[in-house]
């Protein structure tokens, strides 16, 4: 049941909405994440190498979970880049959050440049078993 | 061939979309296309050098590190999640699997004194040129 996807080196950056910028004049990319769901609860793993969990901004508005994760600047003191295939910039994703999660309970842990949250199903809107009574 | 208004102003904002897209790449500055996975990034100081890589999720342990001559070689394993059957997924777009990056250097690598760090999922290999292969001043005597 579970794709395997290929390891992928490219990062994908942030569609610039037009008129709208970035206060900060540094790129922003899309971090990959892994969704799944189990026992009434979905769980969600963002890629986001470079930031530490000091530097990550996670606000729920509404039914919409802001994520932003921002990466010092990596300027070794003496070093000139001479060889570059990846850029170093902040993370910015947002997830609609379904109606039936319970906001109160929503976890968030960062290891390893990697943000893993979860998600728990409202009590009242978990699956019941209802017991049928033989009349 | 276009139905209605609708369809035919969202097929113009698609190609403006896909016009900004093009403008952009070539505008804006472009990196190397990766020799594979990781992205490496390489900087230069004389006869130092660092490599850097973003390897989001991997341990210490699931990585190796090799020095040979001027050769790096960055090597590991990304472990796929392991799921219980019952698990059901949305989305999968973080890649798993083993990988092999062989990174050429400009010189011969003093395999004493490699360096490697992992930081929040970067890796950073700190290199330092061989003794032996840096450049030696030739004096010039008068005849």
């Amino acid at each position: 049941m579970a794709e395997n996807k290929n390891l992928e080196p490219v990062k994908e950056e942030v569609e610039m909405v037009e008129g709208v910028e970035h206060t900060r004049p540094r790129r922003v990319y899309v971090p990959r994440a892994t969704i799944y769901e189990i026992n009434e609860e979905i769980v969600i793993h963002v890629d986001m190498p470079g930031v530490s969990s000091e530097n990550i901004d996670l606000v729920l508005e509404k039914n919409e979970l802001k994520i932003n994760g921002i990466v010092d600047d990596y300027s070794p003191e003496g070093y000139s880049l001479v060889y570059s295939e990846y850029g170093v910039g902040d993370y910015e994703r947002t997830f609609v959050v379904p109606n039936d999660i319970d906001r109160e309970k929503i976890q968030a842990t960062m290891k390893d440049g990697v943000l893993e949250l979860h998600l728990v199903r409202a009590e009242a809107y978990q699956a019941r078993k209802i017991d049928v009574a033989s009349v | 061939m276009y139905r209605n208004i609708n369809s035919m102003s969202n097929e113009m904002n698609r190609m403006r979309h896909e016009m900004n897209k093009l403008f952009r790449q070539v505008s804006s500055p472009s990196f190397s296309a990766p020799g594979g996975y990781p992205a490496v990034n390489t900087w230069a100081d004389k006869d130092k050098m660092i490599v850097t890589a973003e390897l989001p999720g991997i341990v210490e342990k699931d990585l190796d590190i090799s020095i040979e001559g001027n050769t790096l070689t960055i090597s590991g394993e990304r472990k796929a999640m392991e799921l219980p059957e019952a698990a059901v997924y949305h989305r999968q777009e973080r890649g798993c699997g083993k990988f092999t990056r062989v990174i050429t250097l400009p010189y011969q690598i003093d395999s004493d004194k490699v360096s490697a760090e992992m930081k929040s999922g970067i890796l950073e290999i700190n290199l330092e040129r061989a003794e032996a292969d840096k450049p030696r001043k030739i004096i010039v005597k008068k005849g």
